[in-house]
């Protein structure tokens, strides 16, 4: 690990500043990915940005049609939450299988998210469930949030304050975690709105994805069988050494059925 | 004062007070006065010339000391990193053994190779400093798979060694099991891959070193699993320090799996250059470092055929190994694939005849050595694994096949056709054993029960024998050991009748601070608590070979037994003088010397306290103190073995396997401690299950790049990947070891892959599938119902 300064500021808007003024500096969440990548020097910022003490970024709201999470809260309070438990079970759920409990205690949803891993499992429940990233400046749809790996709308100097989430009919999401890692080799989140359904995928490629005919099929008849027989095109999928990118489109419709039978039990 | 706690008890370890109140002492906690960092800099390139390195940039980098590379190795004449095992071809040509400079010179030949040592007051300045280094690399393609390394055209590690080929190795009766064959009524044939490990011990390795002009003498703190033979290596052939000026220290280590069995170029170059700097030099190998740098194990491809006759005899086994060395010879690369491999083959099968040729490779990846096992895991591979091919084959039931060729109990000691003579052993025993324990009798019930819930049970078979307590020195020196394999130890009876003994054998996880207290609990009748075992530093013990290939109860524990039995000795002389009674009539039991058939006696502790206060004593004929020593030499190895049944389920859906059921029935000998037989035995198991199902190390052919480089890409085996084990022990006692055991360390490992391959095979071979390689990953189990020859019934 390089030196670098650290700072710790206690509102949003002296956040947003040192962010743009220090050039190539970082915000630092959960640090769960950021830091490993600063101990082995794959990265070396100037000046780290410590969340934590910025007021309002850390729990869970309850807004009726909607739960709203804030960026600084951990993946282990979204598990054990009552609220998301109750509304958004399939939620609860993801943030449960999420890597190990210490990763949990310390890994936030808004670093997650503005990381994109290829691979993370929050990624699929925001798109899944068509959430809404609220940042420092705007609201962003999780439509157009994601931009494939590692990419996000967030322009320079934009920081994720919350994360709102419309609760579904139904919801559930299952993941095939890769041997070695955990993460999602292949992850698959259903959501089941009075308007239809949505399906989003991550692990599978180089970022989260949504499968229309699934969507169509579930939208028609929400359970398992309605989307057996289809099949994933391999184009754009990953392989690797864990999975060759037909595995990864197959295990796409396994998981996709796995969720559904998640969100209905 | 506690009380004797003697063979066969189960006391908690007397170390794990220190290790789980974190007051260990391993080699990253250690500070020396002045003590400065070294940090390596290592090929990016799996192949390449090297044309120059620029130190400047990194020398003018703040706070560096010094910057060290092949160049200055060279220009002080230091040695080559040398190979312990000098194997030869069948006409007896020694292996190629080129040079494995301690920094690269001219060339490097794996990622992870050594080009540079830098040296500075800080961790981060030296990192920083390494940054700086410019190396200028002519990259040439690298060849990291055996088959592809002897193809014609393969790049080539070494001018002089043509198709990467440092031994062409071979063991047994070629034209008789060619005779055999032509008899054959059945051939059963197989074709494998032993994949690739790495051992990841859970400390990274880590080494400190220190030049004390005032005494001329050097120390260097290692993990490591055998210092004094690393004080001979680097000291006697690499850096050419007497072995009086060289200590060698290996403290705590945080486990070994063979990785740290070898003797590195990062141990020589850091106490090459503490001397140059005239400061401690103190470096810690982070994870990813440890992946490109610890030795790896296996890695093999194998031909096998194995010929029977009509009723399911074997009568000849064909084995052709290609096995990958990697970049350069370790310590005991070469002598893993060959001596610890063919004589392995013949199992626990009467097969009367077997030949075994082994193509010893250089490939552009890490050195392979040892780890955990062997040689005798990838052995009992292809063994079991064909065992099972040709009952299938033949529509013989595979636990009857087995049987049809054991060696039964009374045929022992058995010579098989390939050097090793067993001395003891009961397979028929082991297997009775584990088929009741395993329940085998309803997996019928529990197969049908997986079916209904859409998943296919299997039951997988592996009855083995290994070949461990490495070894009668004479034999080894047969096969190409430049060393012995003794070992020694040093009972200390203090005035008061505390004991520390001094042994060459090294603890890193396997409890010997237990084991060995309560041998001598048990052998001089002290209290366990009054015993302490001193190891690990080559100023206090007196010499040893350290801890490998299941050797410290069995060739350690041995000479420790020796070493007390002439304390009870020199004690009875004592007590004789004593109790003016003669030698012969004085008993020694349970602590007490007495004059048989009397009530007359002294306690060990007075035996003690006389021979260091030797006011009454004999002076004429017996030198005062109470301490002895004894090396010892076994004159056989012991060959522990037994029979372990796996139970998987695979999800055909996903291809995941599912280890639900394991069971072993082993015979180790005689067992010191249950509890840590025990925990030998799942430990050693977990590691077999994850070669079987889970860790795999990929190169990139071509770049030689690592691509299971992180514990994020390599998998190794958790917790929630183990069922709860059922491990129990049928022993025989060896015939020659002083208390009969036998050693249990690798069995673990050695047993389980076999055995749980054999039931991921079971589980799908209503599809037709006959062999899955490793690991069987969920990919792999999914192309192979792809491919099935039937329909996936479950779906
Ligand atoms: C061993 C291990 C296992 C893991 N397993 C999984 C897994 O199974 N599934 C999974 O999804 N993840 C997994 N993770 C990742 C984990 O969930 C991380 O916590 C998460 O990816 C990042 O969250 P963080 O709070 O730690 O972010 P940090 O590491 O602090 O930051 C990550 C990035 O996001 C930026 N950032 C952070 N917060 C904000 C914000 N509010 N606004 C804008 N940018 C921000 C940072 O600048 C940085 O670039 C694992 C991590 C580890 C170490």
């Amino acid at each position: 690990m390089k030196p670098f300064a650290y700072h710790q500021p206690d509102r949003i808007p002296d956040a947003a500043k040192l962010l743009t003024s220090i050039e190539d500096s970082k915000l630092v969440a959960g640090g769960m990915t950021l830091i490993p990548t600063l101990k082995q020097r794959l990265a070396s910022p100037p000046a780290l940005i410590d969340l934590s003490k910025l007021g309002n970024l850390k729990g869970i709201t309850d807004g009726g049609a909607t739960i709203t999470i804030g960026a600084m809260t951990p993946h282990a309070v979204v598990a054990a939450s009552k609220l998301v438990q109750g509304k958004i079970p399939g939620l609860a759920a993801l943030a449960s299988m999420i890597g190990d409990p210490a990763v949990r205690i310390r890994g936030t949803i808004g670093g997650s998210v503005a990381n994109n891993d290829p691979a993370a499992d929050y990624p699929a429940g925001v798109l899944g469930l068509g959430a809404t990233v609220v940042t420092s400046t705007r609201e962003i749809a999780a439509d157009g949030f994601f931009r494939g790996l590692f990419e996000t709308a967030l322009e320079p100097g934009e920081i994720i304050t919350a994360i709102r989430f419309p609760v579904p009919l139904k919801a559930g999401y299952a993941k095939f975690k890769a041997p070695a890692s955990r993460y999602a080799l292949v992850g698959v989140f259903v959501a089941k709105f009075a308007d239809g359904v949505r399906v989003a995928v991550t692990g599978a490629g180089s970022g989260v994805f949504r499968v229309p005919p699934m969507e169509d099929a579930l939208s028609r008849s929400f359970d398992p069988s309605a989307i057996a027989a289809i099949k994933i095109d391999t184009e754009g999928l990953t392989s690797d050494i864990h999975a060759e990118a037909d595995y990864r489109a197959h295990l796409v419709t396994v998981m996709a059925k796995r969720a559904v039978d998640a969100a209905l039990s | 004062m506690g009380n004797v706690i003697g063979i066969g008890a189960s006391p908690k370890r007397k170390e794990d007070q220190r290790f789980l109140t974190g007051r260990g002492n391993y080699v990253s906690d250690i500070k020396r006065p002045g003590m400065t960092a070294g940090v390596f800099v290592r090929s990016p390139h799996g192949h390449a010339i090297l044309r120059g390195i620029d130190k400047s940039a990194a020398l003018a980098s703040p706070g560096v000391i010094a910057v060290l590379t092949g160049e200055d190795a060279a220009a002080d004449k230091l040695g080559s990193l040398p190979c312990g095992w000098g194997i030869s071809d069948a006409k007896g040509v020694p292996m190629k053994e080129p040079p494995f400079p301690m920094l690269a010179q001219g060339k490097v030949r794996f990622v992870g190779d050594m080009v540079a040592f830098v040296v500075a007051e800080t961790p981060a300045q030296a990192s920083a400093a390494a940054e700086l280094l410019t190396v200028d690399y002519e990259v040439l393609p690298s060849v990291v798979g055996v088959l592809e390394a002897v193809r014609p055209g393969a790049p080539q590690l070494f001018d002089d060694v043509p198709n990467n080929l440092c031994c062409d190795w071979e063991l047994g009766d070629k034209a008789a099991v060619e005779t055999a064959f032509r008899k054959a009524a059945h051939v059963a044939k197989l074709s494998l891959v032993n994949n690739r490990l790495i051992g990841n011990p859970m400390e990274p390795r880590a080494a400190i070193a220190e030049y004390e002009p005032g005494t001329d003498r050097f120390t260097l703190w290692t993990t490591s699993q055998f210092p004094h033979v690393v004080r001979f290596l680097m000291g006697a052939l690499v850096l050419n320090i007497p072995q009086h000026k060289l200590r060698v220290v290996a403290p705590d280590v945080g486990g070994g799996f063979g990785v740290k069995q070898f003797h590195y170029g990062e141990e020589a170059v850091i106490t090459w250059a503490a001397k140059r700097v005239m400061r401690p030099i103190k470096w810690v190998a982070s994870r990813s470092e440890g992946y490109v740098s610890d030795r790896h194990g296996r890695d093999h491809v194998t031909e096998a055929e194995l010929a029977l006759d009509e009723t399911g005899k074997f009568l000849a086994f064909r084995v052709n190994t290609l096995a990958n060395m990697g970049g350069y010879l370790s310590t005991f690369g070469p002598n893993i694939p060959t001596n610890l491999y063919g004589p392995l083959l013949g199992g626990v099968y009467t097969t009367p005849a077997i030949y075994c040729n082994v193509k010893v490779v250089f490939t552009n990846t890490v050195p392979v050595d040892a780890y955990r096992g062997a040689g005798r895991p990838e052995a009992t591979f292809v063994l079991e694994r064909i065992v099972d091919v040709a009952a299938s084959e033949m529509g013989i039931d595979r636990v009857e096949i087995r049987r049809r060729n054991m060696i039964p109990k009374e045929a022992y000691p058995y010579q098989t056709p390939v050097l090793v003579q067993y001395d003891s052993g009961d397979p028929m025993g082991c297997l009775d054993g584990a088929l009741v324990a395993a329940d085998v009798k309803n997996f019928g019930i529990r197969k049908a029960e997986s079916a209904r819930r859409g998943k296919f049970r299997g039951l997988g078979y592996s009855t083995y024998v290994e070949a461990c307590g490495l070894a009668p020195s004479r034999f080894a020196g047969r096969l190409g050991a430049r060393g012995g394999l003794y070992e020694s130890a040093t009972v200390r009876v203090h005035p008061t009748g505390q004991v520390t003994v001094m042994i060459g054998t090294h603890n890193h996880g396997q409890g010997h601070e237990t084991t060995f207290a309560q041998i001598v609990s048990e052998k001089l009748g002290v209290a366990f608590d009054n015993v302490d075992i001193v190891f690990g530093d080559t100023d206090r013990v007196q010499f040893g070979m350290g801890t490998y290939g299941s050797r410290s109860l069995v060739v350690g524990g041995a000479a420790l037994s020796k070493a007390t039995d002439k304390v009870v000795a020199k004690g009875k002389k004592i007590a004789a003088h004593l109790l003016e009674a003669a030698e012969m009539d004085i008993q020694f039991e349970a602590g007490k010397f007495s004059v048989a058939g009397t009530d007359r006696m002294k306690t060990f502790e007075e035996i003690a306290g006389a021979a260091y206060v030797p006011h009454d004593y004999p002076l004429e004929v017996l030198e005062p103190g109470l301490e002895e020593q004894a090396y010892y030499d076994p004159v056989n190895f012991t060959y522990p073995g037994g029979c372990h049944i796996a139970e998987v389920e695979v999800d055909p859906e996903t291809g995941t396997v599912t280890l639900v059921n394991y069971t072993a029935v082993d015979d180790v000998g005689t067992v010191i401690n249950p509890m840590i037989v025990e925990g030998q035995l799942h430990g050693g198991i977990v590691q077999g299950v994850g070669q079987a199902l889970y860790e795999n190390a990929v190169y990139d052919e071509g770049s030689g790049q690592l691509l299971s480089g992180s514990l994020m890409d390599y998998c190794m085996p958790r917790a929630d990947h183990m069922p709860m084990m059922n491990i129990s022990t049928h022993s025989t006692l060896c015939t020659h070891t002083p208390m009969g055991v036998k050693g249990c360390g690798e069995v673990g490992t050695i047993g389980s892959p076999a055995a749980v391959i054999n039931a991921v095979v079971d589980a799908l071979s209503h599809l037709g599938v006959t062999h899955v390689d490793m690991p069987a990953t969920p990919n792999r189990i999914w192309r192979l119902l792809q491919n099935a020859s039937l329909p996936v019934a479950a779906e």
